[in-house]
């Protein structure tokens, strides 16, 4: 051991000293900063939450999710899911049958004011036709199932019991999550089969403007493939359609979405927009079928009769007629000579 | 009969996480779900706090409102159960509940998320008390052995209390009195729409 030299000493007292003189500094620090007084308390925090945002923290488990203390909003969306989206779902299928109802007694089924001509007309290819029934297929499945979700408890588990009716809606939901896929496809092909004839134009307004024939026996406002009404159902379907679309799929995969709140706005709009779509589409079930003489033809077999495209198509009958016409000199000139 | 609650007096939590353990160790909860967890705010600044968290039973209880298959019941406890067998895994329960109780096996696309599983208050399901079945689905039944919830039962500093709403109550307010300060009945505001005023 060596001998320390006097300077050595004194800086190690002086040293000494200042540690003291801080730590002492420290302690009266201590004594002055009450933790408690400075705690966050609920109350603190609820007054700063802003709406749509939760009182959150740090876990220690591995589950970062779990971070979220509490989120009162949840407790609106739990409400608006229970109410306002169940009040409209049960106002769009009620409030169709109801109109179509009172519509079938007062106007009747939409006869063909001509008679049927007997000569019959394509009006929708077999590649259509499949697309068409492609979504309206799964349309109908997804629409039952999804119904099902919404309605289901209030409507079918009193009667059907608690155990058949989670049997059911169990396979109810598995085909809503696949079936989607094949009205997505259907949704894709009809959109690019029928856009072209589905451009709004001046004749729209016209045929709106007479209420498209179907108030008034004997009335038919010129159209071409596709009238103003057909339109109407085309953009409800492609637009409310992609909107289905997109919010299922980020609802098929949780992990795109992000959290509850992105989740809850998906449910919502999927809520919302699949009541109104189920609207216009109960709507066209019945003038495709039982509304309109003639009409479900068209869907069914592809071909119409003449005078029903006529009286409902006037301007696609020619524009088909002016090119058969065309067609004929052309064939006519590839015969051989006598 | 009572009308059993939570209550985490935030001001003794030492975050030890004890409760979250002790819970999944009682009812054998699977891998990823926490029935309990200790969320701590502010962490590292003065005053901060942690709240151990799990369901909280509410009174017209969400997850139940906008179940589609109407799996939920809620006991002459007030204790809010649901049934495995009837849940058909959809997640709005999740989605409706402000403490992220209801959790799921599987984080499954396709809605394969299995079936959901939360907080019992140790009260177990459905099925008959005590039986393997209900121990199988939703671990052990404590409240029917008349035992109060293992979290709250072995918390070392008494923070988490379990009971009925009004001792428990009762106990935080006197806290609260004698020491001078109280950081709220967390989540009471939400769950059961009030709070324990002191």
């Amino acid at each position: 051991m060596t001998m320390k030299s006097p300077a050595t000493r004194m800086m190690a007292v002086l040293g000494l000293v200042a540690m003291l003189a801080f730590a002492g500094a420290a302690m009266v620090n201590a004594q002055q900063v009450n933790p408690t007084a400075e705690a966050v308390s609920e109350d603190s925090l609820f007054q700063q939450l802003q709406a749509g945002q939760m009182v959150d923290g740090r876990v220690s488990i591995p589950d970062e999710k779990a971070a979220g203390l509490i989120k009162p909003d949840n407790r609106s969306w739990a409400a608006t899911h229970t109410g306002t989206v169940r009040i409209l779902t049960i106002a769009a299928v009620v409030g169709a049958v109801v109109v179509l109802l009172a519509f079938y007694l007062i106007r009747g089924r939409i006869r063909l004011s001509a008679g049927m001509s007997g000569i019959r007309i394509l009006r929708f290819s077999a590649f259509e036709r499949f697309s068409h029934w492609l979504m309206a297929g799964s349309f109908v499945v997804l629409a039952l199932t999804g119904l099902n979700l919404v309605l289901g408890r209030i409507m079918i588990l009193p009667w059907l019991g608690e155990a058949a009716f989670s049997t059911m809606t169990t396979w109810g939901k598995v085909s809503h999550n696949y079936v989607g896929w094949a009205f997505m496809l259907g949704l894709i092909l009809s959109f690019l089969v029928w856009v072209a004839h589905n451009i709004p134009d001046k004749l729209d307004v016209q045929w709106l403007s007479q209420g498209g024939g179907l108030l008034k026996n004997g009335v038919h406002p010129p159209a071409k493939k596709f009238n103003a009404g057909q339109k109407i159902i085309f953009w409800s379907v492609t637009l409310g359609g992609a909107a289905l679309s997109v919010t299922g799929v980020m609802l098929l995969f949780p992990g795109l979405g992000g959290g509850e709140a992105d989740w809850q706005f998906y449910q919502l709009i999927h809520g919302i927009v699949a009541a109104g779509l189920s609207f216009v589409i109960i709507a066209h079930i019945y003038i495709g079928s039982v509304g309109m003489e003639g009409a479900f033809d068209a869907m069914g077999t592809g071909d119409v009769d003449l005078n029903w495209a006529k009286e409902h198509h006037s301007l696609w009958v020619d524009e088909v007629q002016s090119e058969e016409a065309q067609k004929k000199p052309a064939a006519k000139g590839t015969q051989p000579a006598e | 009969m009572a009308r059993m609650k939570f209550l985490c007096d935030a001001d003794r939590c030492i975050e030890c996480n004890a409760c979250v353990t002790a819970c999944k160790n009682e009812h054998e909860v699977p891998w990823g779900i926490n029935r309990r967890r200790v969320v701590t705010i502010n962490d590292g600044l003065p005053g901060e706090r942690s709240v151990s968290m799990a369901c909280m039973h509410c009174t017209d209880a969400p997850c139940a409102a906008v179940c589609p298959v109407d799996c939920f019941y809620t006991t002459d406890d007030a204790v809010v159960l649901h049934s495995k067998d009837t849940c058909i895994g959809c997640g709005y329960c999740f989605y409706a509940c402000p403490f992220g109780a209801p959790q799921y096996p599987k984080v499954g696309n396709f809605g394969t998320r299995g079936k959901m599983d939360k907080c019992t208050y140790c009260a177990g399901g459905p099925e008959a008390d005590m039986t393997q079945a209900e121990y199988v689905k939703y671990g052990s039944n404590r409240l029917a052995e008349g035992k109060l919830p293992l979290c709250a039962e072995m918390c070392s500093t008494k923070a988490l209390l379990a009971g009925d709403g009004d001792i428990i109550a009762d106990i935080y307010k006197e806290r609260v009195v004698t020491r001078g300060y109280g950081s709220g009945a967390w989540g009471w505001r939400t769950a059961y729409g009030d709070t324990v005023s002191v």
